[in-house]
């Protein structure tokens, strides 16, 4: 308050000696005061609005209505649904709501599996990485080379090395190593869930590692020299120091990941193709199949909608949580 | 600031969401204009061994078609995998080519859009008339009764392919005529890693047409006369298990082309791993892996044994490509010019002489070049014994959710879980129940 008020002052002892100038000298003030951040914010929000809300909308609208290849032309002339796309996704009886709630569990378990192995393998990584040693820079950059790859090419490589009859992984296990009395299936049945936790954990750690070593690097070293001096050994200083320390950016890091994995459409799509076996149906892949491969754009957006208020909820909580354990240790 | 965290993230949760629900509107137009009549845009649908051969196969005509008519054809070649999507979203985006190929089997369901320029008795004037076509390839243009979405361009039909030398070395002189045939020699040549019959259990489009033969002999059509889908009957899936079975029961296909569906089944047969397969056109693809024409023969896909009334001789889909207009062409004159021009006699002996397929029309089938060891049990096959897919607006889905049902029991299969005539039937019930309601 006082900072905006000292100018406006000024501009009255100006305005006395050139009455006139003032009134319109404050008011283009005023005006870039609260005119310009809009102004800036403006092609920014005009994109994010092409760009996301429009086809969210229409996707919500899409939702209510039955959508189907007689209508797809000219969609506005579908015939309204009401709620009957959102309760055929929610019966859970009928077949339609058990493969929804089937894949919608799979996902789960696959985002907790996942979201956990990165982040475990990502801080091991990071606090590994601060100590200094020949190769460390080689290894930094070897650990961050999933990530700098298209993830289109990498996936592909992974479903020729996963391949039952050709691939490298069962000429190593099954040919060389012998451990299996046939070669498994890796994109087909049940091993597909391993399969693509494999593949998605070996894409999204390097990012939890980038994070994590930057997170890292703002903890002042002192701190631990201290704990060091006070007798705190390695373990300790991890379990005291590192992870309270890095409780903001873990919070951004999960829920980033979270997202990212739960809504993770390249790695299944590149993996199995249009159709994922039972065992690795996610759920971004089922909606798409609901609504590109049936041609059931009504039932696939409002699997859309319920997911997106899933993920809103939990996003919620998670943050109302986070952010109340926050208060706790600061109080 | 919670608060602003909170509404970024829940901008960022709202957009990665919901994108799979996005679908633009489009506006609708009628009937096409003449307002762009020197240039048309044609997708091309890839044939050929690759995107580039096709690209060389196609843009020599192109320039030849310019010449006669003045007429510029901006050419994209699409690859399999995204034809049917780039067309759904030209459709809703109302912004697509003018003219396009089609897969056969969509015609129907590309029909129910609106999409399409329907082929009137005035516009098979306008490319010489409906008479030039083959009947079987016509019957897979769209809904019978309503005027065709699309026009025949390329023909196709399933025939088995067999391995001589491999053949000789069991001793077996005879390539198989029926199912029983083809089993009892299937187990004389399924050993030592070799394989008798191979399969793309994971493509979908490959496992229905097969099925949908089965199906035919069996008398079922997987869809009711009124066009509601019937996956459920006896015949389907009597159809259903006795495909699956080759590699569940009977043992001759191997377990690894459960998850084949890139056409590896072929490389395999090329490698002498596998002896036969059941495949439309396949001579292209066996030269292109080194494969010598003396080497393999090809006869007529099997029928079920001798028993009268069990079903009928179909043993062949009828497979292929169409030519479509866009409806909201702006150049619908130049587009009906550019489809007689690819079915003019010329064009059709030539184009399909470069992909290895039968042309659909008439008097250009007459020419020699399709009179070849490799194309006349085809020929033959789309002349006498090939049906249409059930030419229904549904019919993508049923390809989608079937396909995927024979794609999990042939994973059944592959993993030594029972394939049984229940969980045949449950398979295709939930697949059924997965069909949009009308």
């Amino acid at each position: 308050m006082t900072t905006t008020a000292a100018p406006a002052t000024g501009e009255r002892t100006a305005g006395k000696n050139d009455p006139g100038a003032a009134p319109r000298r404050r008011r283009s003030g005023r005006l870039r005061r609260i005119g310009l951040p809009y102004l800036l914010l403006l092609p920014a929000l005009l994109l994010e609005l092409l760009v996301h809300l429009v086809p969210m909308i229409i996707g919500i609208v899409v939702s209510f209505r039955e959508l189907t290849q007689f209508y797809i032309r000219d969609w506005a002339t579908s015939p309204w649904a009401g709620f009957d796309n959102y309760a055929v996704s929610v019966d859970f009886d009928a077949p339609v709501g058990e493969a929804l709630l089937r894949s919608f569990l799979i996902t789960c378990l696959f985002t907790v599996l996942s979201v956990g192995l990165c982040w475990l393998l990502g801080t091991a990584a990071a606090v590994f990485m601060q100590e200094t040693f020949r190769g460390r820079g080689f290894l930094r950059t070897l650990f961050l080379v999933p990530y700098a790859l298209p993830v289109y090419a990498a996936v592909i490589t992974w479903a020729f090395m996963f391949q039952r009859d050709n691939g490298i992984i069962n000429h190593v296990i099954h040919d060389q190593l012998g451990l299996t009395d046939s070669p498994p299936f890796w994109l087909l049945g049940d091993n597909s869930f391993v399969t693509l936790l494999v593949v998605s954990v070996w894409k999204g750690w390097p990012f939890a590692f980038l994070i994590m070593m930057a997170g890292l690097q703002n903890i002042p070293r002192d701190i631990y020299e201290a704990a060091a001096l006070d007798g705190a050994g390695v373990w300790q200083q991890i379990r005291r120091i590192t992870l309270p320390s890095l409780r903001p950016v873990n919070q951004v890091l999960v829920l980033v990941l979270f997202l990212w994995t739960f809504n993770d459409f390249n790695t299944p799509f590149v993996l199995f193709g249009k159709s994922a076996p039972a065992a690795a149906d996610l759920i971004s892949i089922h909606i798409y199949q609901s609504s590109f491969q049936t041609w059931n754009f009504g039932t696939g957006s409002a699997m859309s909608v319920l997911l997106l208020l899933f993920l809103l909820v939990v996003t919620g909580l998670y943050l109302l949580l986070t952010s109340r354990g926050k208060k706790a240790s600061d109080g | 600031m919670r608060r602003i965290r909170a509404a970024a993230v829940g901008t960022v949760t709202l957009s990665l969401v919901l994108t799979a629900a996005a679908c633009g509107g489009g506006t609708s137009g009628a009937g096409g204009s003449n307002d762009q009549p020197k240039t048309l845009t044609y997708w091309a649908s890839n044939q050929g061994a690759s995107l580039e051969v096709d690209k060389k196969v196609l843009q020599p005509e192109l320039d030849k078609f310019e010449k006669e008519t003045g007429i510029k054809v901006k050419l994209e070649v699409v690859p399999w995998g995204d034809l049917l999507n780039r067309i759904l979203t030209a459709t809703t985006s109302g912004q697509g080519p003018d003219v396009l190929n089609i897969g056969n089997t969509w015609s129907a369901s590309l029909q129910a859009s609106g999409a399409l320029l329907p082929w009137d008795a005035k516009n098979f004037d306008a490319i010489g008339g409906r008479d030039r076509f083959v009947e079987s390839a016509l019957g897979s243009t769209g809904v019978e009764g309503k005027d065709p979405a699309a026009v025949p361009l390329y023909s196709m039909a399933y025939a088995l392919y067999y391995n001589k030398k491999m053949f000789a070395d069991a001793g077996i002189k005879q390539p198989p005529a029926t199912w029983d045939e083809l089993v009892t020699t299937g187990k004389k040549l399924s050993k030592d890693g070799k394989w008798a019959l191979g399969a793309e259990g994971s493509n979908l489009s490959n496992n229905i047409h097969q099925i949908f033969v089965l199906g035919k002999q069996h008398g079922a059509d997987f869809f009711t006369p009124d066009g509601k889908p019937d996956f459920t009957s006896d015949g389907a899936v009597a159809a259903v298990k006795q495909y699956v079975d080759l590699m569940a029961k009977d043992k001759i296909i191997a377990p690894g082309n459960a998850e084949y569906a890139q056409n590896q089944s072929l490389s395999d047969f090329a490698k002498n791993k596998t002896a036969m397969v059941l495949w439309q056109t396949a001579a292209a693809t066996f030269k292109s892996q080194g494969m010598d024409e003396s080497e393999w023969g090809v006869v007529p896909a099997p029928v079920q044994s001798g028993k009268p009334g069990q079903g009928t001789g179909t043993n062949s889909m009828v497979a292929g490509i169409n030519m479509a207009v866009f409806e909201n062409t702006k150049n619908v004159d130049g587009a009906k010019k550019f489809v007689k021009f690819m079915t003019s006699d010329e064009e059709q002996i030539l184009l399909n002489k470069a992909y290895g397929s039968i042309p659909p029309v008439k008097s250009a089938q007459e020419d020699e070049a399709f009179s070849t060891f490799a194309l006349s049990p085809l020929r033959e096959a789309l002349a006498t014994s090939a049906a249409a897919l059930p030419q229904v607006p549904e019919e993508s889905q049923f390809e989608t959710v079937v396909g995927t049902a024979v794609k999990d029991l042939f994973a059944d299969a592959a993993a030594g879980r029972p394939v049984t005539t229940e969980s045949v039937k449950a398979k295709l019930e939930k697949a059924q129940q997965q069909m949009p309601k009308k």
